[in-house]
């Protein structure tokens, strides 16, 4: 689906965490994202969303969006979901 | 006439009239094997269209990509000889390719020879973590025949059977799935220590029902006490070889189970996402093989209750036999399972 140029990797998470079939993880991404279903795998949508919601996009350069484990604390944040490395990183830093 | 493929890959032309009687032929192979429903005419003219589409690369209308699942992100680029670490490879799978998910593996890619060095490996893991986005899973094969002689202390089941010795080669698989089933666990133990998202089984059942058997096991004992872990376990074959033949999960005779039974088993023992498998023959067409392929992977993912993405790969999925798997097989294959297949990812 894209990774994350597009939503892909928040679908797959929907997958694989919650056993959401295709379409039910595309639109519940989607609603989350407040975005149509078609805007979920333009790249051009999905840079800015993703640089607007903070959850990491491809260009991780100085002054880019959240990355790695930082974009995962507002992914978990946003799709309702617990992400086993950030409760991990919260309890080892007491957050 | 369109130019086509062979299962080893080798080009094939053939009209559109010897595509459908192939392409029907393999419906009925998927239905008389797996029994399972056929595709419907809809479906068929669809597979003709993709199939004999003029373009090198065809691919889905937009809303119907679907996502990707990988096995051994690390040993792709291993394989490649580019000699870069293995948390920067999946940041280029991330980052470069695109993917949707992320693999972490050690090269062997078995489970054996990984509990040997869990430290190691939970540090990688936890190094990718800190830098990557997608999910994670770490990834193995179960593989059991590495814990029989002469690579392990379980006597060989393949030599005890051609001399009859039945009952002695299900003990000595039940001791090698027992041995299997405990290291499993422990590797899911460190990996949900390590922060992973989750866990891939990979090309489960090579070794056979009691492979399968102690896969079921660790999957629930692994669910049980790891309620958010996302395990997907991919399949090896087809049917489940049935070395043992005598095994049951839940009541039911695992021996010869095909994808849709396979992803029943699998929902029943708490696994997230299903990988299916149907084998290529390498000495059928190419439009023989896709069509057997799909008809018994879109039964599977009809009847599942989890996500199912079907494998589609080097002699798998209806492409054909070959290291270099050509993209307009690929695409074609990619393109059917997602619109007609109706899977939920590869």
């Amino acid at each position: 689906m894209g990774g994350v140029r597009t939503s892909g990797d928040l679908v797959a998470r929907m997958q694989l965490a919650k056993n959401m079939r295709l379409d039910d993880a595309k639109k519940y991404v989607a609603d989350k994202l407040k975005v149509s279903l078609r805007d979920l795998t333009d790249e051009v949508t999905m840079r800015e969303v993703r640089e607007d919601l903070d959850i990491s996009s491809i260009f991780m350069g100085y002054g880019s969006a959240s990355r790695g484990i930082e974009a995962k604390f507002n992914i978990a944040r946003l799709l309702d979901l617990e992400i086993n490395c950030v409760e991990k990183f919260k309890k080892k830093t007491g957050i | 006439m369109i130019l086509t493929r062979m299962g080893d890959g080798s080009f094939v032309e053939m009209t559109t009239a010897e595509i459908r009687v192939d392409v029907e032929a393999g419906i009925e192979d998927a239905v008389k094997k797996a029994k399972c429903p056929p595709l419907t005419d809809e479906d068929t003219e669809h597979l003709m269209d993709i199939i004999c589409d003029p373009r090198k690369f065809v691919s889905v209308e937009r809303g119907n990509e679907l996502v990707l699942t990988y096995d051994s992100q690390p040993m792709k680029f291993a394989r490649l000889g580019i000699p870069i670490d293995r948390v920067q490879i999946l940041q280029i799978y991330e980052r470069a390719l695109m993917a949707d998910t992320l693999e972490m593996a050690y090269v062997h890619y078995s489970a054996k020879p990984v509990k040997t060095i869990l430290p190691e490996e939970q540090y990688a893991v936890a190094e990718a973590l800190l830098t990557t986005t997608p999910a994670l899973l770490y990834g193995v094969m179960p593989n059991m025949p590495t814990y029989t002689k002469p690579d392990g202390p379980c006597e060989n089941a393949a030599e005890l059977l051609p001399k009859g010795m039945v009952t002695e080669a299900r003990e000595a698989q039940m001791e090698a799935a027992s041995m299997l089933e405990h290291d499993l666990l422990l590797l899911g133990a460190a990996m949900n220590e390590a922060g992973a998202d989750g866990l891939d089984f990979d090309t489960s059942a090579a070794g056979g029902d009691a492979e399968f058997y102690a896969c079921l096991r660790a999957v629930e004992q692994l669910r049980a006490k790891y309620p958010r872990m996302n395990i997907e376990v991919g399949m090896s074959s087809e049917f489940v070889l049935g070395f043992h033949s005598a095994l049951e999960y839940k009541g039911e005779r695992l021996a010869g189970m095909y994808p849709h039974k396979q992803c029943r088993m699998l929902a029943e023992a708490g696994a997230n996402v299903a990988g299916v498998v149907v084998n290529t023959n390498s000495s059928r067409s190419f439009p023989w093989n896709l069509a057997r392929a799909l008809t018994m992977c879109k039964y599977a993912a009809a009847v599942s209750t989890i996500p199912v993405h079907a494998n589609v790969g080097m002699g798998v999925g209806g492409v054909p036999m070959q290291i270099t798997p050509p993209i307009d097989c690929v695409s074609r294959a990619s393109t059917a399972m997602a619109e007609i297949g109706k899977l939920d990812g590869l």
